[in-house]
């Protein structure tokens, strides 16, 4: 059963990444998490060891344990890209606003060239 | 020109702002060399009277508002009362909005930059003494600091107790007297404007400016003036979640921008956010 549900969640980012719906460096720490939670689902010997080492009594609560942990991980990791996000998106919305203020300034320039050339041209000789 | 004398003198005290309706001592060599920034949002109310207040008592200060995703006629009272607008496209709190500011300051190149709040807290009249003292002395930041001498204000207790342990950490950290750094009635000088147009903390950012500035071996002094009540709108922070929130996200900031060698990379470095690092 768990070794289904790890190669589900495999399929699931690899088909999620040939969709470019997921992007190859989120994707990185979800391949590694489930392919450690596959390798452990499948190979009961390594999770006993690991058990054992950690002084959990039931094997199947290290595969929690670890499961958590990659979850836990995964969370800082989206934290950290949020955080990057939030700054780019600071800047970009600054940097429009600067370029917003000097477009309306040069239209403004532009309008009252506008207004101005007719009537410079009354005034000049006709003809030319 | 001798500039000692003439500035010990405009240092007086007794240069109260009411006598003083104009700014002789604003540099005006070149007219467009000031520049007020007004942070505001939702600031309907007040940004006009504000706007036009930093007209009438600075005229040689050239004003932009920075309209921070306002969902109310900020941006419009402010044109109407004749200042320059940045409106951003949403609300990034004041961090942002004033960095944008700072931004606008660096890229037009201007000397000084003064940043007074959009609710009437701060009094135009009183910007001619953060000139006075930057002429004098030299320091790249000055604050308005409304607890150094007895003034009009007064901060519910549970603010004043905040300001009071940031004044003290700050205090400690740069073995000067800081003692009101939650002020942001601020002037800043061209150096502080291009440390601050290139990082400027996101938000409740006026005590870790001060760290960074430190950080970066630059300046700041104090100067008591006069502030009043909020003339109209809310604070920033308000309620007691928020209040808290403030003082864990400012003491963190503290306390970690302390760890960090330099608080930004020099110019030529990468930016301390970059566009290619992979996260």
């Amino acid at each position: 059963m768990a070794i289904a549900g790890a190669v589900g969640l495999l399929l699931l980012v690899l088909e999620l990444v040939r969709r470019r719906a997921l992007m190859e460096r989120y994707a990185l720490l979800w391949l590694l998490s489930s392919l450690v939670i596959l390798a452990l689902a499948a190979w009961t010997d390594a999770l006993k060891v690991l058990a054992e080492s950690l002084g959990i009594v039931a094997a199947p609560n290290a595969l929690f344990f670890v499961a958590v942990a990659f979850i836990l991980l995964l969370l800082l990791h989206f934290s950290a890209a949020m955080s990057r996000l939030t700054d780019q998106s600071k800047v970009l919305a600054q940097r429009q606003a600067l370029l917003e203020r000097r477009i309306r300034k040069l239209e403004r320039e532009r309008v009252a060239e506008d207004e101005l050339e007719p009537l410079l041209r009354s005034h000049l000789p006709s003809g030319s | 020109m001798t500039a000692t004398p003439k500035g010990r003198r405009r240092f007086e005290p007794t240069m109260a702002a009411a006598d003083c309706p104009t700014l002789p001592e604003i540099p005006t060599r070149d007219r467009s060399s000031c520049l007020a920034v007004v942070p505001a949002y939702n600031e309907e109310a007040t940004v006009g009277d504000v706007v036009r207040a930093l007209r009438a008592n600075a005229p040689q200060l050239d004003v932009v508002v920075i309209d921070d995703g306002s969902t109310d006629a900020t941006a419009t009272r402010a044109e109407e009362a004749g200042a320059d607008v940045l409106r951003l496209p949403f609300n990034l709190g004041i961090g942002g909005a004033v960095q944008a500011g700072f931004k606008h300051a660096d890229e037009l190149g201007y000397d000084y930059l003064v940043q007074v709040d959009a609710d009437g807290q701060h009094d135009p009249g009183e910007i001619s003494k953060l000139f006075a003292v930057a002429e004098l002395d030299g320091a790249d930041m000055i604050c308005g600091t409304r607890f150094a001498t007895e003034t009009g204000y007064m901060a519910p207790i549970s603010r004043r107790t905040g300001i009071h342990l940031f004044a003290f950490l700050l205090s400690r950290l740069l073995r000067q007297p800081v003692t009101d750094p939650t002020s942001g009635f601020r002037l800043y000088n061209r150096r502080a404007i291009s440390v601050f147009a290139r990082d400027y903390p996101h938000d409740y950012p006026e005590v870790e400016a001060v760290l960074m500035l430190h950080h970066h071996r630059l300046t700041m002094r104090e100067v008591p003036v006069r502030m009043f009540q909020r003339g109209g709108g809310v604070s920033s922070i308000t309620g007691s979640g928020k209040s808290f929130y403030y003082m864990v996200k400012v003491l963190l900031a503290l306390f970690v921008g302390l760890g960090r060698r330099r608080a930004v990379p020099e110019p030529g470095e990468s930016a301390a956010v970059a566009a290619e690092h992979g996260i």
